[in-house]
């Protein structure tokens, strides 16, 4: 029998289990962290960007020790067809601050550094060891949780769940109900690695600087997704992802896709001559706002991926993970402080104080976004990348055609595919869902 | 019982990966692990302590990160861990680690009581040398039991050992007296899980960490790359065998196929074939 009590116990150490843990044991608390994997990071898929602001606020000189690979200054935003690319790049050298806005990191290398921070601020953290249900006392209030190492509770005045998108110890506890499969993407990921020299000429950078690709069109093949290549110190990630349920229909597998992006013509000469290292996969929630299960209860509280707390739009997670973890970690300090019991009903501050923050006003802003795009997956993902590259390769070749009858070939491409009110109704729609 | 057993930090060799263009080993970015030779060892030092008593101590000799091994020995249930780690130990060969870490073993003893036995793993993975364990127990002048696949009995009252050693040919029964050190084979038990309080004392377990002059190595020219007369000359990969098998189908019996088989073999390496002659005709 383990008679300690802690004052908090968070199930994972990805992002927002860091987060929680990290400003609970700082300001005193009696913090467990346990995560499943090896090491804090062990379990996570590599390369990834890392906002500096929702990091700022929990440590804030962590440009100093962190290990980041580049500060983005380039970002470019492809719609694409089979054989070209449709692009807005943005590169600007005011991103070469003092302090720079984005990086790229390595997420098992920086989720180790910011776990060694954690357990620096003095929590517990126990690894290879997976949590495997919450225990309950007879008024169903959460008291703890049982390990898969025997059947001994460990208890808590609060339990955090940073598990991560599948939420299993919520499910299994009857927390929340199991996550849909069109509500989540799966997203394959590789790391080429490419000589420093090599990545910077490739992409015309210099020192640290970074660029990001972020693509949709036909690489998904007409299903809700994206895809994306990041730059990092020496090696380049590469992925794509697409919505679950998209992939059973089609039977795509993610693998294929890959493969194919990697081969596209825009994207194949950005990696020629690497070596790939690693390959990974991991399921992105994707459902946006009205896909969030509930967040608090006796005892309980949400944070991160495993409530949902995803910009698809945007491709933020972690920076919402983090702001998740470090605000239901404020609560229950304040609540610790004030001696008041981690009941629903005082969690309800968590909620209340994630509503002013960007975390709930993006997803509240984009709620309609993921059902309109999964909706109208052929039209986003298919017809129309297919007809702004057609317009474009019209208009750019010179080949004794006039360009009135250009114009009118162009047009008439559109109305061919789809007619106008379609057309103006899927932009009217996505206008909509975007304010 | 006093147990202690050395156990090393090295890369996952599941994961080691060889530089396409200068064919050297990429250390950086590689996981580390227990070298799984030692977790035999911990295991069965730990089955020793439960049914008789004691401590089981793990040692290791390594850079700082290598606490990160003992954490885990602590977590599958050690009760003490020990971190030799100093400059003056980068690029030790099997010489120079035995006896830095013999020297710790002595300090070992005097700190915390004398084992009665010392347990390393058969040998590394990364060096694939098997010297260290011996080395060890020639330094400190303990009977040496190596390739042991079972302990059967320990009389503490005698102290003696038996074991079963696995020899090419056969397994021999021995017995010994302690203190003893024993390299343990490989898949002769299998490593337990912790148990949750076992595991949350180690996460909280401070390493005890001591340095070339805490363990009383006052001559460094016996330490590191300067103690190590063991030089490597070139780490290469060997190049792959271009050669894919072959399966040779022929209908018929048993000699029939036989001789289809060396038909194939002397077709393809008629050097074979001349020596084989030759030998024949010699041993007749
Ligand atoms: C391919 C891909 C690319 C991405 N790119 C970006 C990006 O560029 N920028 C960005 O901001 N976000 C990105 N994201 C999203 C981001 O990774 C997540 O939002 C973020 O990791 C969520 O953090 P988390 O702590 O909530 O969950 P996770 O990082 O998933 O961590 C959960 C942890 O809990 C552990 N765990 C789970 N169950 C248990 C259990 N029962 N017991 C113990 N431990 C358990 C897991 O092992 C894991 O370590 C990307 C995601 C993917 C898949």
């Amino acid at each position: 029998m383990i008679e300690e009590k802690f004052d908090a116990i968070v199930v994972g150490a990805g992002p927002s289990g860091n987060a929680a843990a990290y400003t609970m044991a700082k300001e005193g608390l009696n913090v467990l962290q346990i995560e499943r994997g090896e090491y804090s990071g062990s379990k996570n898929v590599q390369g990834a960007i890392l906002y500096a602001d929702a990091l700022e606020k929990i440590i804030p000189n962590f440009r100093e020790e962190a290990p980041l690979e580049r500060h983005v200054i380039e970002q470019r935003m492809w719609s694409m067809d089979d054989k070209s690319h449709t692009g807005m790049h943005y590169r600007s050298d005011d991103f070469n601050e003092e302090k720079p806005n984005r990086y790229t990191i390595l997420r098992a290398q920086f989720d180790k550094w910011f776990s060694s921070k954690v357990r620096e601020a003095g929590a517990v953290l126990l690894c290879e060891t997976t949590v495997t249900e919450l225990v309950k006392d007879t008024q169903g209030n959460v008291i703890g949780v049982r390990t898969d190492r025997g059947n001994e509770p460990i208890l808590a005045n609060v339990v955090i769940l940073a598990e991560g998108v599948n939420g299993l110890v919520g499910q299994r506890s009857g927390l929340r109900s199991e996550i849909k499969p069109d509500t989540v993407a799966l997203a394959v990921k590789e790391m080429h690695f490419l000589p420093r020299e090599t990545v910077e000429a490739r992409f015309n950078l210099k020192g640290n600087e970074g660029v990001v690709i972020e693509a949709m069109g036909t690489i998904t093949k007409g299903m809700t997704g994206t895809g994306f290549l990041y730059t990092n110190e020496e090696s380049i990630s590469v992925g794509i992802g697409c919505i679950v349920s998209d992939m059973s229909e089609s039977g795509v597998t993610p693998y294929d896709l890959l493969e194919a992006f990697k081969e596209h013509p825009s994207i194949k000469p950005l990696l020629e001559g690497s070596e790939c290292k690693e390959y990974a996969a991991h399921l992105i929630p994707e459902g946006g706002y009205k896909a969030i299960p509930q967040l608090v209860g006796d005892g309980w509280i949400v944070v991160g991926d495993a409530g949902q707390f995803v910009n698809a739009v945007h491709r933020e997670g972690s920076n919402l993970a983090m702001t998740t973890g470090r605000i239901a970690a404020d609560t229950v300090v304040w609540l610790t402080r004030r001696k008041e019991e981690m009941s629903k009903a005082n969690f309800l501050e968590y909620e209340k104080r994630l509503e002013q923050t960007f975390v709930m006003k993006d997803l509240k802003k984009y709620k309609g976004i993921p059902a309109l795009l999964h909706s109208n997956k052929q039209n986003f993902f298919g017809l129309y990348p297919k007809l702004i590259s057609g317009a474009l390769q019209t208009w750019f070749r010179v080949d004794g055609v006039d360009k009135v009858s250009k114009e009118k070939e162009i047009f008439q491409s559109f109305r061919r595919s789809r007619t106008l009110l379609g057309m103006m109704g899927d932009a009217f729609k996505l206008v909509r869902a975007w304010r | 019982m006093h147990i202690v057993v050395c156990i090393k930090q090295v890369p996952d060799s599941a994961q080691i990966r060889v530089h396409p263009v200068t064919n050297t080993i990429m250390r950086q970015g590689v996981p580390t692990i227990i070298n799984p030779y030692d977790l035999f060892a911990l295991e069965e030092a730990l089955r020793l302590r439960d049914a008789m008593g004691g401590e089981v101590t793990v040692l290791t000799m390594g850079p700082p990160t290598a606490a990160d091994s003992l954490r885990k020995a602590l977590a599958f249930g050690a009760d003490r861990a020990v971190l030799l780690t100093d400059r003056y130990f980068a690029g030790s060969d099997t010489l120079a680690t035995s006896y830095a870490l013999s020297m710790a073993l002595t300090k070992i003893a005097s700190e915390f009581g004398k084992p009665e036995i010392i347990f390393t793993g058969k040998q590394t993975i990364d060096g694939d040398t098997a010297q260290v364990g011996p080395g060890i127990a020639k330094r400190l002048d303990y009977n040496q039991l190596t390739y042991i696949s079972r302990i059967v009995e320990t009389d503490v009252a005698k102290g003696e050992i038996t074991v079963e050693r696995r020899a090419e040919g056969g397994i021999q029964l021995l017995k010994t007296k302690m203190p003893a050190l024993i390299t343990m084979l490989e898949a002769t038990n299998e490593m337990r899980r912790g148990a949750i309080e076992t595991a949350l004392k180690a996460a909280r377990a401070e390493v005890v960490t001591w340095n070339a002059e805490a363990v009383g190595i006052e001559d460094l020219t016996k330490c590191g790359l300067r103690g190590s007369p063991t030089i490597v000359k070139r780490v290469f990969a060997p190049e792959a065998r271009s050669e894919k098998a072959q399966l040779v189908e022929v209908d018929g019996d048993a000699g029939a196929k036989a001789e289809a088989l060396i038909a194939e073999i002397f077709g393809r390496a008629p050097a074979v074939e001349d020596d084989m002659r030759e030998f024949a005709a010699t041993h007749h």
